[in-house]
């Protein structure tokens, strides 16, 4: 599916790489988030307009569009991330399962752990490749070793990443180079076993070689977490997701399956930008 | 090239004063030679002897204007000064020498150096020894002789000590306590017959055993004055020493270099290692070195937490407002109050407010006599953490607002709380920070006299503030501090100029302290930095 030239992000899209992309349709879907009417406001400027839209489970799907279009604004809604920025206030909702997790009483922290999220840099802990991986589960209070260790082997596993690791679990994450420290990040959100994964760019700071990795180990998540994946880079859109949406300028412009939207965009806008003619 | 002289400049200026530091207090342990010398004073003709101590040129016409009759071309003269001690025959310890006056110095072997516990060094030459009131050595047999039994005045004077200071001192400790605890019973209303039959019998326990040490106390009082050696002072008069006023005799004259330096070194040891004498002018000042750095140890213990919970709090809690505005400032404003301020509020606050009030509820036993309504170490290391709390807030706060917050925003995305994210990954990256400010808030710390003087520290403390008596640390107690025992010594002591050394030796010691207290606390800032190093990309 992936091949070296193709790393070389551009605007104008290849629309080769769609080859084997398997024809989805949302209606056969379960939902695991269902985003409705979402406004945000980062003071009296509003980042986010009445967006309305659904996460599909074991999907990928991609958020795309140009910089400062709210993408990641509405990524980091998915968990709350948005309550750390005082002036930011969130209306309609967005349901996880049956939950709304903008209603009173619920537990952020407990919704962040349902909600992993990797973030566009690397950011391990000072800590060893081990500790970063434990994080999550000393939080819940599990330190039983042999726990630990399963645990960590495990999501190091699903990370891609045990083989390169396996011999140094006791070294500082920050020995490691940045694709494995990205990856390591993963295992680390993967560890505490999250329903959906949110990710903001994961790729933006690494390499081409690391990028193919990433990637990579998107498609091997799918089949077991939901994840909603946020780019800039519209073949790598293309590559991993499912389902992609397409925002402008805080709008929700276009939501559809992948294959869709690239090929047949139903609005003018999102032709515009995936053949490169702003954006 | 305007910073390289600027930091030559400062490197120079402390190793210039190190170096002033050590050549002015190094020297004094030194066993200097003694002269001997005729000298012409005011038409009479005398022997001194003594050790130089000091050599300054005066001009002759001033020494004519006081009245001395001096004959010489020359516009200036040496005028040395000369320790003869004896201060127990002559009344002083030091004598002015005018060069012309003199004769030809001599230094005679044989001439002996006697320190002494009271009236300072002896000068002379020995004649006997005497035991039991009878002469049993004299002349070049007496040094011989002398030997064994100056060990055996020191072991005594060693076991004296012991049984004062530890056993008696044990003993008078717990007696002390019981009769608090009786007198907290009859306060309580609950002075049962049985319990005080207890104290009774225990008080009956410790004054037999109180008896006993005394009983041997006294035998060796006796056995130690068994002793004595003759000696001839300059003036031709032989006086008698009891060996037990002995601490050491040498013969600096008959010393080689490998002696002297041996010498040096076990004086230099000594200086570091025993109680001071004679109103601190002389002996050691262990517990000058002992006082600090326990207070600083405390003040440390009592400041970290204190200013890193308040960091905390201004940095990662607070909302931006009036109230944060008004702490910010008063913080920033209490780095600059004079250090006096503090010592006067400790005393009002600490000592009379807050010390009377745990007197009141916890040693109402003990009153009238306060616990800790008096200065000690406990509000001395807490007046100081308050003056060292500003150093220590700032560096913390400076500290968490270096922290990437990606870092904050993966640990919350694990699904931390705030205050989990803050104890597990923010407050441990910021160590490095916060030891900064404890580095910075110490070396303030060590080198503060003046609000020590109103909350604890004393010229002579009778004893150290750990000890083996329950509960080890005792907090309560006043303590000796290096920065004072130097204004102490330097301007309190009876005897300046024999002191003079003394300040200079206990000045290069508090620099050194300080020194070592920061370079061990910058070792442990390394170590963080390193294992935290990675952050800066």
């Amino acid at each position: 599916m992936m091949s070296g030239e193709e790393q070389t992000p551009s605007h104008g899209l290849d629309v080769s790489v769609l080859g084997d992309m398997k024809e989805r349709s949302l209606a056969e879907e379960t939902i695991a988030m269902d985003i409705k009417d979402v406004d945000l406001f980062y003071g009296d400027k509003q980042a986010l307009f009445n967006v309305n839209m659904v996460i599909p489970e074991k999907r990928v799907t991609a958020f795309i569009g140009p910089s400062g279009c709210g993408k990641s604004t509405l990524l980091r809604c998915f968990n709350r991330m948005n309550d750390l920025v005082d002036s930011c206030r969130v209306e309609g909702k967005i349901m996880l399962g049956d939950q709304n997790i903008y209603s009173k009483g619920v537990n952020v922290a407990d919704l962040r752990r349902n909600v992993g999220m990797v973030f566009q840099k690397p950011n391990p802990f000072p800590k060893s490749v081990y500790e970063n991986v434990a994080y999550g589960l000393r939080l819940q209070g599990i330190n039983n070793k042999s726990t630990l260790d399963d645990v960590v082997e495990w999501a190091l596993k699903g990370a891609a990443l045990w083989d390169e690791v396996k011999d140094r679990l006791e070294d500082s994450a920050f020995g490691l180079s940045g694709g494995q420290q990205q990856r390591l990040v993963i295992a680390r959100a993967i560890a505490v076993q999250p329903e959906v994964l949110l990710l903001d760019e994961p790729a933006s700071a690494l390499d081409p070689i690391s990028t193919l990795k990433i990637e990579e180990l998107i498609y091997e998540l799918k089949s077991t977490y939901t994840i909603a994946i946020v780019t800039h880079n519209m073949q790598q859109a293309a590559r991993v997701s499912d389902y992609t949406a397409f925002m402008y300028l805080g709008e929700l412009i276009e939501f559809d399956s992948t294959n869709q939207l690239f090929t047949n965009p139903k609005q003018k806008k999102t032709e515009d930008y995936i053949t490169g003619r702003y954006g | 090239m305007m910073n390289a002289a600027a930091v030559a400049a400062s490197v120079i200026m402390v190793g210039g004063l190190l170096i002033l530091l050590a050549v002015r207090g190094l020297g004094h342990f030194w066993p200097h030679a003694v002269y001997e010398f005729q000298y012409d004073w005011q038409g009479k003709t005398e022997k001194v002897i003594g050790e130089q101590h000091d050599k300054e040129s005066v001009s002759v016409q001033q020494l004519i204007e006081s009245g001395v009759k001096i004959n010489t071309d020359e516009k200036f003269v040496d005028r040395y000064l000369y320790k003869i001690g004896n201060r127990d025959v002559y009344g002083v310890d030091f004598r002015t020498i005018i060069e012309p006056f003199m004769a030809k110095q001599t230094r005679p072997e044989g001439l002996l150096v006697i320190e002494r516990h009271e009236y300072g060094n002896f000068y002379g030459y020995l004649k006997s020894v005497k035991q039991d009131g009878q002469i049993i050595a004299s002349g070049e047999a007496a040094w011989d002789a002398l030997q064994p039994l100056l060990e055996r005045a020191y072991d005594l004077h060693d076991e004296i000590k012991k049984i004062q200071k530890s056993d008696i001192g044990s003993i008078n400790y717990k007696l002390e306590r019981l009769r608090l605890k009786e007198r907290g019973l009859e306060l309580e209303g609950s002075k049962t017959p049985e319990r005080m039959a207890e104290i009774q019998a225990e008080r009956q326990s410790l004054d037999e055993a109180y008896k006993i040490l005394e009983q041997r106390l006294l035998d060796i009082y006796n056995e130690e004055g068994r002793d004595s050696l003759l000696a001839e002072v300059q003036t031709g008069q032989v006086v008698e020493i009891p060996l037990s006023k002995i601490v050491s005799v040498y013969r600096p004259n008959d010393m080689n270099i490998f002696q002297k330096l041996g010498f040096y070194f076990a004086k230099i040891w000594e200086f570091l290692s025993t109680d001071p004498r004679e109103a601190n002018t002389e002996g050691g000042i262990f517990p000058a070195i002992f006082g600090t750095v326990t207070m600083v140890l405390i003040m440390s213990v009592l400041v970290t937490p204190m200013g890193i919970v308040a960091a905390v709090y201004l940095r990662e809690y607070a909302k931006e407002g009036v109230l944060v505005r008004l702490i910010r400032i008063a913080v920033n404003n209490l780095a600059g109050v004079p250090s006096i301020v503090y010592g006067v509020f400790g005393l009002g606050f600490f000592v009379y407010f807050i010390g009377s009030g745990i007197d009141q509820v916890l040693y109402p036993e003990a009153l009238p006599a306060p616990t800790f309504g008096t200065p000690g170490l406990m509000w001395a290391s807490l007046t100081l953490a308050l003056l060292t709390l500003p150093v220590v807030i700032v560096s913390t706060e400076e500290g968490l607002a270096r922290i990437p917050s990606a870092v904050r925003e993966g640990s919350l995305a694990l699904g931390a709380t705030k205050a989990e994210t803050l104890w597990r990954t923010v407050l441990p990256m910021a160590s490095p920070a916060m030891m900064t400010g404890l580095i910075l808030a110490v070396a303030r710390a060590a080198g503060e006299v003046a609000p020590l003087m109103l909350v604890g520290v004393v010229k002579l403390a009778p004893s150290l503030a750990v000890d083996g008596n329950w509960p080890f640390l005792h907090l309560d107690r006043k303590f000796m501090h290096l920065g004072f025992h130097i204004y102490d010594v330097g301007f309190q002591s009876p005897n300046v100029e024999a002191a003079r050394p003394l300040v200079y030796a206990t000045a290069l010691l508090l620099v050194l302290v300080i020194i070592v207290l920061n370079i061990s606390a910058i070792t442990i800032r390394n170590h963080l930095r390193e294992k935290y190093r990675a952050l800066e990309h």
